[in-house]
C-alpha cells in the first residue's frame, strides 16, 4: 500500500546539522569538527516511507539518530508531531521515545545477549509501564511475538539461539512494542543474506498495511530495496540532500548529477537490457566529512561541474511537483 | 523474565555446561579447585581438624622436631605447628574473601560509573584510581595498614583499597567496550533509565572478565596479607597467620626449617591454587578459545 499523505507531516527536519569535535591533548581542544549531517532539511508525511539512501559515510545514520535524539543535534529544528525536540532534555524526551522506535542493522549487536527474547520484546513495556499485570505483559508480548511471525513458545530462548532473520524480527517486535508512530529503520537488512531480506521487507510493508499510521523512515543504500519500499526517496551525498522526490520520478527522471550516477550503477535483470546500460563511473572517492569541498561538495566528481559550482552552495529547490535538488546546472 | 541482574550467572545454560567441561578437563584446575575447597573445609571446621589448641603453650616441649604426636613439631612456645597452620587458613581465607569483596565492590561500582557516564566523571574517577594505581599493592596497604593502625580488620580495609584499582580499571574498560553495542543505544533509544541500563544491560554483558579477575586476586590477596603480616603488620600476636608463622620460624631456619616452609608451602600451595583456577577460567571464558578447547 503506497498511500500518500493523510495527517500531514510527522517529522520535519529542518536546517539539521550535527558536527562531531575532534579533540587532541591533554586539554582536548578542539581542533577540528566532523560534518557528519551539514544542514539537511525533509520532512515525513504520517504513514508514508520515506527513503534515505546514500553511500557508507554520507551520514544517513546520523540524521537518524538524531531524530531519535541519540544525538544532540548541533543546530537545527526537529518538529516530532507537531512538537520541536531538538533541544529537549533526556528527560522531556522520555515521554516521546514510546512514540518513535528505531530497527538496527546488526541483528547480532542489537539484541542484549543476555536477555531472553521474551524480555528483550518486552522491555519497552516496561519502561513506559504499559503492562499492568504480569499476565498482560505476557499477552503483550506472545501478540508481538505473533504479530512478526515468532513463535511465541520461543520466548525463552536467548537471542544466539536464533537465526539472523528471526534476530531481525525481535528487533522488529521490539520497536512495535511501544505502539510507535514513527521507525527509523537503520539499513535492517543490510547484515541479512538475501533470501531473508525479502522476508524482513515484506513483514515491514505488512505492518505498516496493518497497523495504519505507521511511519517508516528507511535508512539503505541498496537502492532497488528502498525503491521497492519506499513512497519518497531522499538522497545524501557528504551530510547534504542532494535530490528528493516521490518514488516513481527519481527513478525515472533523476535530475542531480549524483543520482545519476548511483541509478546507473544498478544492475538490471535483463541481460539484454543489461548490456546497453550505460554506467556513469565517478571519478574519486567521496571526501571525507572532516574537510568537504567548498560550495557544492559534489563539485570535484561531478561531470557537470562548472567553475560556480567550487564557490555556491546550491539550496534544495523544488523544481515542481515537490520534486528538490540541489544543483545549480538543472 | 524476571531474570535479576548481577547475582544469577548470567551466561546462557549450553554455555555453561562448555565451560565446565573444559575447565574440569584440565588436571592443574581440578587440583586448584579440590585444595581451594579442602582449603574453605579446613577453615570452617577448624577446631575439629586441628589435633592441638594453636594457642596453648608447652614449655616442655619447645622446637620439637617433626614426630609422631607432633607432625611438623612445635615451635620456640611450644605451639603446634600444624594446628597453627590449620588454624591460619581461616585467617589467609578470611582477609582473602574479605579483602577481595571491598576491593571488587568499591572498585566495580567507580568502574562502571567512570565507564558509563564518561567525560569529566570518567577523568575524575580515573585520575584518583591511576593515582592509587602509582604505589605498589604492598606498600600501599603498609602505610594505609599503619595509618589506621595494626589488627585483622585494618589489614582487610587496607588491602582492599590497596587492590582496588584493578577492579575499576577493568570494569570502566568492560563498560566503554560494552557502549559500542547495539543494544546499549538501543536501551537508550527506548528511553530506559540509567540504571535500568546499567543493571541489566551493561553489568550482566561486563562480567565474565571480572570472575577471572577476582578468582586470580584471591591468591594475590593471600600471598599480600602473609607479606604484611611477615612485616608485622596484622594479626595480633597470638592469633594465628602463615606470614607471621614464616617470620617466627626464620629465626631458627638453620635448625628447624619446617617452621618457615610448612606455612610457606601452605602459601605457595593456595595462591597456586588460585591462579590455576583463574587460568582455567580465563581460557574457559575466552570466546576467542571457544571450540579450541
Amino acid at each position: 500500500m503506497k498511500s500518500p499523505s493523510r495527517n500531514g507531516k510527522i517529522v520535519e527536519v529542518d536546517d539539521l546539522k550535527m558536527y562531531f569535535p575532534v579533540t587532541r591533548g591533554l586539554l582536548r581542544h578542539k581542533v577540528a569538527d566532523v560534518k557528519a549531517v551539514d544542514g539537511v532539511s525533509f520532512h515525513i508525511k504520517r504513514g508514508e516511507t520515506l527513503g534515505l539512501v546514500g553511500e557508507s559515510g554520507s551520514g544517513k545514520t546520523t540524521v537518524g539518530r538524531c531524530i531519535m535524539r541519540l544525538y544532540q543535534p548541533t543546530s537545527g529544528h526537529i518538529i516530532f508531531e507537531g512538537q520541536d525536540i531538538s533541544q529537549l532534555s533526556e528527560h522531556q524526551m522520555r515521554p516521546l521515545r514510546s512514540r518513535m522506535s528505531l530497527i538496527f542493522q546488526d541483528p547480532y549487536g542489537s539484541l542484549d545477549p543476555r536477555q531472553s527474547a521474551g524480555s528483550i520484546v518486552g522491555e519497552p513495556l516496561k519502561v513506559f509501564h504499559l503492562a499492568n499485570s504480569r499476565q498482560e505483559y505476557r499477552e503483550r508480548v506472545e501478540e508481538l511475538f505473533r504479530i512478526v511471525g515468532l513463535d511465541p513458545s520461543m520466548m525463552d530462548r536467548v537471542p544466539h539461539e536464533f537465526s539472523g532473520g528471526q534476530r531481525q524480527r525481535i528487533g522488529v517486535a521490539r520497536a512495535l512494542a511501544s505502539n510507535a508512530s514513527l521507525l527509523i529503520c537503520d539499513e535492517p537488512i543490510s547484515a541479512l543474506d538475501v533470501s531473508i531480506q525479502a522476508q524482513i521487507i515484506n513483514l515491514l510493508e505488512e505492518l505498516q498495511e496493518r497497523l495504519k499510521r505507521l511511519t517508516y523512515l528507511f535508512i539503505a543504500h541498496d537502492l532497488s530495496v528502498v525503491r521497492h519500499i519506499s513512497d519518497r526517496i531522499a538522497v545524501m551525498y557528504l551530510g547534504r540532500i542532494v535530490e528528493v522526490t516521490d518514488r516513481k520520478t527519481l527513478y525515472e527522471n533523476p535530475l542531480h548529477p549524483y543520482t545519476k550516477s548511483l541509478l546507473s550503477a544498478v544492475p538490471v535483470a535483463d541481460p539484454f537490457l543489461e548490456e546497453k546500460r550505460k554506467r556513469i563511473i565517478l571519478k574519486g572517492e567521496i571526501p571525507s566529512p572532516l574537510t568537504p569541498p567548498s560550495g557544492c561538495n559534489f563539485h570535484p566528481r561531478c561531470p557537470m561541474a562548472i567553475s560556480k559550482c567550487k564557490k555556491e552552495v546550491p539550496p534544495l529547490r523544488d523544481t515542481g511537483g515537490g520534486h528538490e535538488v540541489s544543483c545549480i546546472r538543472v | 523474565m524476571q531474570r535479576t541482574d548481577m547475582t544469577e550467572t548470567p551466561l546462557h545454560a549450553s554455555e555453561f555446561r562448555r565451560i565446565m567441561k573444559v575447565l574440569f578437563s584440565r588436571g592443574v584446575v581440578v587440583f586448584g579447585i579440590v585444595v581451594i575447597l579442602a582449603l574453605f573445609v579446613t577453615a570452617i571446621f577448624a577446631p575439629w581438624i586441628a589435633p592441638y589448641d594453636p594457642y596453648k603453650l608447652d614449655l616442655n616441649q619447645t622446637l620439637v622436631q617433626p614426630c609422631k604426636e607432633h607432625l611438623l613439631g612445635t615451635d620456640a612456645l611450644g605451639r603446634d605447628t600444624l594446628s597453627r597452620i590449620i588454624f591460619g587458613t581461616r585467617t589467609s581465607l578470611m582477609v582473602g574473601v574479605v579483602a577481595v569483596c571491598i576491593a571488587a565492590s568499591v572498585g566495580m561500582t567507580m568502574g562502571l560509573i567512570a565507564g558509563y557516564f564518561g567525560r569529566w566523571v570518567h577523568a575524575i574517577i580515573m585520575r584518583f584510581i591511576d593515582a592509587l594505581m602509582a604505589f605498589p599493592v604492598i606498600l600501599l596497604a603498609l602505610v594505609i595498614a599503619v595509618l589506621l593502625g595494626g589488627g585483622l580488620r585494618n589489614v582487610m580495609i587496607a588491602l582492599g583499597i590497596g587492590l582496588l584499582p584493578a577492579y575499576a580499571r577493568l570494569m570502566c574498560g568492560q563498560v566503554l567496550s560494552v557502549k559500542e553495542n547495539d543494544y546499549f543505544l538501543a536501551g537508550r533509544a527506548m528511553g530506559a533509565g540509567n540504571l535500568r541500563i546499567m543493571f541489566r544491560h551493561v553489568v550482566p554483558n561486563c562480567f565474565p572478565p571480572l570472575i577471572v579477575l577476582i578468582t586470580m586476586m584471591m591468591g594475590l590477596t593471600i600471598l599480600a596479607e602473609a607479606g604484611l603480616s611477615f612485616l608485622g603488620i596484622g594479626i595480633e600476636p597470638p592469633g594465628a597467620a602463615w606470614g607471621a608463622m614464616v617470620n617466627d620460624g626464620y629465626q631458627y631456619l638453620l635448625t628447624h626449617p619446617i617452621l618457615s616452609f610448612a606455612p610457606g608451602f601452605a602459601i605457595m600451595l593456595v595462591v597456586f591454587s588460585f591462579n590455576m583456577v583463574g587460568d582455567g577460567l580465563r581460557d574457559a571464558l575466552d570466546p576467542r578459545l571457544r571450540g579450541v578447547l
